[in-house]
């Protein structure tokens, strides 16, 4: 009665890590991911650690929801708003898919017929001009039932300024609505702007049935499994929460996936004794890369998931270029080599896959080029990769047209790409303030390692840190992500003058609240801390900084005054922008708090490879791979094998069943004592 | 001059220059002050050629129309550095003159040379729309100006800063010449930290790769744009092909405008003959040379969007475009409506260029900014005004239909909040809806333009707009038929008023209690509407988004009242209109 389960489902394979707490021994799992019945694989998965009625805890990282909002295959739903304001969804920001192009439409998740409008009006300051009448919520719901809304979203103007009407609508309207799907926009987001808000309570709504039915089938086949324990789902902020809030806030799930793997991956390295790293996540059709400063993953306000469906709920900042395994290398009319970000994907996949594509590939100039295994394909999937089909490609779409050699015009691919991740990797740290010669690059998933080094070498980075299981990242952040919540209200406050009391107030009361949802989550916990900061900016901006505030729970009262609070926003403020603007007024705008359950430190050596490895045992055959213009013998190890110590250096090929991993001349790599291969300048 | 740099390195290069115009792009919009730059993103930065300005590098993000302008305003600081002498490290040049190289007075550039080894090696630039610069209307869109004079301070290029020091004194004039100061100087260092940032950023660019190559670069770019437009143009079918469209009036004297250009297309290079548009008129419609020839570059971009935005693309192309025209004006005639020019200019080389590239087609965007201001007096006595423009509907398409409530051609500038609106001014939104009915029929109809209603909350508030689009409608293509005008009613003590010159007005005088209404214009519509899928159009009318009179009347469709399709009567009312 000791195991923590950890369940990645991803598209075509679901993860699985089990720990032991007992034992302190970890394994691992991997089966087939169906689309559209994930549940089936995620439950057969957990048949590999043994009696699931034993399992102390199964922590979930979904991209269910994320599928439901690219695919469009959420709930039928209905929305009730002020009147005028009906078209808000559909109006967006007023802007476009591209800055270049005009074509294009788009279509909102709540068709036109299905949202009605109902007489009231809150202003600005909070005052209520016109009062909510219940029994017209309650016509307008049913309404939408005879139209057949299976989930309601309520969204009324200025709501974050006044939340009464709301209240009293949601309250009507849950007295008629058949199920639990109804959900208001200051309840979701007490934040200003109306359709940022309104899109995120929208998408809520059109998530609450998918998700809701997904965790009902898999808590039925947890129930049928005797499972006794507790079951949470990874959140976009890499913090977990129980399948209640889960069903109730399901849009908080968007970006559940790779938020549990940026969170393993910060806690690999900080174990490994990094604490500032980019991770990187190289997949079929895209280069996936974020930011985890002195051990914090960044976070993001926001993000769009698709042009129009913007999600506005703070999630670990993930930064994505079409740059991946199956992106398509082409020559342009002007006679330019480009990469992505058009991309065969996984099916048809690379030219080397055999599926029909045959326009070349990342994957297939690295096959050519002999970085990658063709007797070994990473997934297991196909038996053999075709490296003739994928030279020919190279040959006529590439070589031909740039007047270069086949093996020529491979490399020339790999560094086009290489240059598209680098750019990505300059994005989220020099143009955020981050010198990159601090920051270690972990690649996780099972691409990102053919290419560290290269982008070691083009952004100036400190070194690579290649976990010992990058295929299974993921499903181990969800063994060891903390428990979260975070809360949000926009507050318009002057900092000159500020009566701390209408500071401390909402902070409280947000604190607790989340707090009582972290604590309520069921999970063991060493101690819950609380975050809060501050949305500020000069009166007469727009955007805003973010401010951190030193407080705790315990400590509310003192550092809230004024000159406090300023000597934070300036600090934040000159961070971002290096100037100050004297003479103008500094407003607050928003207060956010964020309640972290944190629990026991997972062990890491749990990882670590087992005593008796040799590196006689680690020797492969070396094999020809084309580096910097020539063909070079290159020795080969296989990468599990090697005994904690050992120093390999480049050029060499490291290989394990999730992972290629390429070390170039002029790099060591070490296998550390926790089995991680930490990649340097020799 | 080196040899070319390799493929490798010209696509590395691409991305790490862009990378920095769009940083520099991301910085400002972050650190502006008004919303027109923060939210709007009205603003724009790149890299220019040392001696001729044409554009080297641009960022992704930047405003369009600016893409194609900023050569220009390069250009100007370039003959006045040929000019006058005395060019520094460390010196920046300030201006808003819309005859030299600018656009209108509300928009300040910065050029900022980049010495390396004590040669020029480029141009850094950076624009912004600051709020308001003076002039008899706050914001800036004079409807009713005549002279220059009326709409502004205009600044020649000056050396704000010198060696490094900034010049307080031109910070001085700048604040004691608008109403809003305080905002100028935050969108002013906004637009100084990019600039500082883009130059550090190309530092360490060319102390990595050697000025050579990059220089060997920057040419090999333009090269390719300019190879590339050629294959598309030679794509095309030679010949000529007109078209005109028209402004509603100049704000000043009723009298329609025309935008005429004869396109001829010749082998792998263009014409754009404009000579037989208008006269310079005497209201604010009036535009400069620069900003003509920047709108065709806007207007080919969107066309042609796979070409790479720098000046290589448009050296096939040959402008006619005479003084004698209001696409050519010379100080001091008004030019602060330039933005209602420039749509139809740009809507006249889609319209042209539909004729010789059906497959490319867009029918017209709703076409019109709508600059609209309310202002007045707070109780303690403090100014307010609120300054937006406002969306509406694009074209259709031979991909879709046109999108709804999108933002002009010249534009990717996101609309401020309602709530962000209501909370900084003392208005109220009654309505901020799409507007049904508005949309150019078409197999692929255009998108639907909106309704924004506003309630003054206080007394004393001041109304203006300078709009387009009242009399003549955004035309459709290939068969597609117009869109809806724009409109513009408000409520005074008499009942309802609209403007004499339809929709430019700077007069309004609104009480507590009273509203401004606006409605724009949907796009046009692509291809013979009575091709459209009925399905679709009964969807519509049961979405309200058409009328079912408008169902009948432009598709052809008949809907039964609770909006299911009627088969029957549509096959016969179709049989009607075919014979």
């Amino acid at each position: 009665m000791s195991k923590i389960i950890g369940v990645d489902v991803g598209g075509t394979f679901t993860d699985l890590a089990c720990f032991d707490v007992a034992t302190g021994r970890f394994s691992v799992a991997k089966v087939p991911s169906n689309r559209g019945d994930e549940a089936t694989g995620f439950l057969e998965g957990l048949f590999h650690f043994g009696e699931v009625s034993k399992f102390t805890a199964v922590v979930h990282g979904t991209t269910v929801g994320t599928n439901a909002l690219l695919e469009r295959k959420g709930a039928r739903i209905g929305v009730i708003t002020t009147a005028g304001f009906r078209d808000v969804l559909e109006m967006r920001r007023r802007d476009r898919r591209n800055t270049w192009g005009l074509w294009g439409d788009f279509v909102p998740v709540a068709d036109r017929d299905l949202r009605v409008e109902v007489q009231e009006r809150t202003l600005a300051d909070g005052t209520v001009r016109q009062h909510i009448d219940p029994a017209a919520v309650k016509d307008a719901a049913r309404h939408l039932l005879d139209k057949g809304a299976t989930a309601l979203a309520i969204f009324f103007i200025n709501a974050y300024a006044n939340a009464e009407n709301e209240a009293i609508a949601i309250k009507a309207a849950r007295e008629v609505w058949p199920n639990e799907h109804v959900c208001c926009s200051s309840e979701i987001l007490p934040e200003i702007r109306e359709f940022e808000r309104a899109s995120t309570t929208a998408l809520n709504a059109y998530l609450q049935p998918v998700v809701g039915s997904y965790l009902a089938r898999l808590e039925d086949g947890l129930a049928q499994s005797r499972f006794k324990g507790s079951f949470h789902i990874v959140q976009s902020n890499g913090g977990i929460m129980s399948t209640a809030t889960a069903r109730r806030l399901p849009v908080r799930t968007a970006l559940s996936g790779p938020a549990a793997g940026v969170i393993a991956a910060a806690a690999i390295a900080r174990e490994a004794g990094f604490e500032d790293i980019i991770t990187a996540d190289l997949g079929g059709t895209s280069f996936d890369v974020s930011l985890v400063a002195r051990g914090e993953p960044a976070l993001a306000a926001q993000t769009t998931i698709d042009f129009g469906l913007v999600v506005r709920t703070p999630m670990i900042e993930i930064t994505t270029i079409g740059a991946g395994g199956g992106s398509i290398a082409r020559v342009d009319a002007g006679g330019f080599l480009d990469v992505g970000p058009e991309s065969a994907g996984s099916r048809p996949g690379p030219v080397c896959y055999g599926q029909g594509n045959t326009r070349p590939t990342l994957t297939d100039a690295n096959l050519v080029l002999g970085r990658i295994n063709a007797d070994r394909p990473i997934g297991g999937k196909i038996a053999r990769l075709d490296v003739e089909a994928a030279a020919k490609a190279i040959e006529i779409d590439i070589a031909k047209p740039l007047g270069l050699s086949t093996m020529a015009a491979a490399e020339a691919i790999v560094r086009v790409a290489n240059a598209k991740m680098a750019g990505a990797i300059r994005l989220v740290s020099i143009e955020r303030g981050h010198d990159p010669a601090h920051f270690t690059i972990l690649p996780f998933g099972g691409g990102g390692a053919l290419h560290v080094s290269a982008l070691l070498k083009d952004v100036g980075l400190k070194a690579a840190l290649v976990p010992r299981y990058p295929g299974i990242t993921s499903a181990l952040g969800c063994i060891i992500a903390n428990v979260r919540h975070d809360e949000v209200r926009t507050l318009n406050l002057a900092l000159e003058g500020l009566d701390a009391p209408r500071l401390e107030k909402p902070i409280r009361e947000l604190a607790a609240k989340a707090r009582a949802i972290v604590d309520s989550a069921g999970m063991p916990l060493e101690r819950v801390a609380i975050e809060v900061e501050l949305d500020m900016h000069y009166v007469g901006q727009t955007h805003t900084v973010s401010v951190p505030l030193p407080v705790t729970l315990e400590t509310l009262e003192a550092p809230l005054g004024e000159a406090a609070i300023r000597q934070a926003f300036e600090h934040a403020y000159r961070r971002a922008f290096s100037r100050l603007l004297d003479g103008v007024g500094v407003r607050i705008v928003s207060v956010k708090v964020a309640a972290v359950g944190v629990r026991p430190a997972f062990d890491m050596k749990a990882l670590a490879p087992p005593a008796g490895s040799s590196l006689d045992a680690a020797r492969r055959p070396a094999r020809d791979v084309w580096l910097d213009g020539q063909r070079v013998a290159t020795p080969v190890w296989s990468r599990l094998d090697l005994p904690v110590g050992t120093i390999t250096e480049g050029p060499a090929v490291l290989e394990q069943p999730d992972t290629t991993i390429l070390v170039e001349a002029g790099f060591v790599a070490r296998t550390d004592a926790l089995g991680n291969l930490i990649i340097s300048r020799n | 001059m080196t040899d070319a740099p390799d493929a490798v390195t010209l696509a590395v290069l691409k991305g790490r220059l862009e990378q920095i115009a769009d940083e520099m792009d991301a910085t400002l919009y972050r650190s502006a002050f008004n919303p027109i730059i923060a939210e709007a993103r009205d603003a724009c930065h790149g890299l220019y050629h040392p001696s001729t300005g044409a554009t080297l590098v641009q960022g992704t993000r930047g405003l369009p129309i600016f893409v194609g302008a900023m050569a220009f305003a390069v250009k100007a600081v370039i003959d006045k550095v040929a000019k006058d002498g005395n060019l520094d490290p460390g010196d920046t040049f300030l201006f808003n003159d819309p005859y030299d190289g600018g656009t209108h007075l509300n928009d300040f550039r910065l050029v900022r040379p980049v010495f390396r080894n004590g040669k020029l090696f480029c141009w850094i630039a950076s624009v912004g729309h600051w709020i308001d610069i003076g002039g008899n209307v706050p914001g800036g869109f004079n409807a009713r100006a005549t002279d220059s004079f009326q709409e502004g301070v205009r600044i020649p290029p000056v050396k704000l800063i010198r060696n490094g020091a900034l010049d307080r004194d031109i910070v001085a004039i700048l604040e004691a010449n608008s109403r809003v100061p305080v905002s100028n100087w935050g969108d002013l260092n906004g637009q100084l930290n990019a600039l500082a940032l883009g130059e550090q950023r190309l530092a360490a660019l060319l102390d990595d790769y050697g000025d050579a190559t990059v220089e060997a670069a920057f040419e090999a770019f333009t090269a390719r744009a300019e190879a590339m437009m050629r294959a598309r143009i030679a794509e095309l079918p030679d010949g000529r092909y007109t078209f005109e469209d028209f402004l509603d009036n100049d704000g000043i004297v009723d009298e329609r405008l025309t935008i005429a250009l004869d396109l001829t297309i010749a082998g792998d290079s263009m014409v754009l003959d404009f000579s037989r548009t208008s006269p310079p008129c005497a209201g604010p419609l009036n535009i400069a040379y620069s900003t003509a020839v920047a709108c065709c570059y806007v207007a080919l971009k969107h066309v042609f969007t796979e070409v790479p935005a720098n000046g290589g693309c448009l050296a096939p192309i040959t402008f006619v475009i005479p003084e004698t025209t209001l696409l050519a004006a010379r100080h001091p005639r008004p030019v602060g409506g330039y933005t209602e020019t420039i749509l139809r200019a740009i809507g006249v080389v889609f319209g042209a260029l539909a004729q010789a590239a059906p497959a490319r087609a867009t029918a017209a965007p709703f076409g019109t900014i709508n600059a609209l201001s309310l202002a007045g007096k707070r109780a303690d006595g403090k100014p307010w005004v609120m300054f937006s423009f406002f969306g509406g509907g694009l074209g259709g398409n031979p991909e879709s239909d046109g999108l709804s409530h999108g933002n002009n051609a010249i534009s990717t500038a996101t609309m401020p909040p309602a709530e962000i609106l209501e909370a900084a001014n003392p208005v109220m939104f009654t309505q901020w809806a799409l507007r049904p009915d508005s949309a150019g029929p078409g197999a692929h109809r255009g998108g639907f333009g909106a309704v924004y209603e506003i309630e003054a909350l206080v007394d004393d508030t001041d109304g203006f707009l300078l709009g387009e689009r009242g009399k003549f409608p955004p035309f459709g293509v290939v068969g597609g038929g117009a869109a809806a005008l724009n409109r513009f009613v408000w409520t005074s003590d008499t009942g309802t008023s609209s403007a004499p010159m339809v929709s430019k007005v700077t007069d309004v005088k609104l009480r507590r209690g009273q509203r401004v209404r606006l409605e724009t214009p949907g796009g046009g519509g692509w291809g013979d509407p009575m091709r459209r899928d009925p399905a679709r159009v009964a969807q519509d009318v049961r979405q309200g988004l058409i009328s079912s009179e408008a169902a009948r009347r432009d598709y052809g469709v008949a809907v039964t009242e609770d909006g299911r399709l009627d088969a029957a009567a549509t096959a016969l009312l179709r049989k009607e209109v075919a014979a």
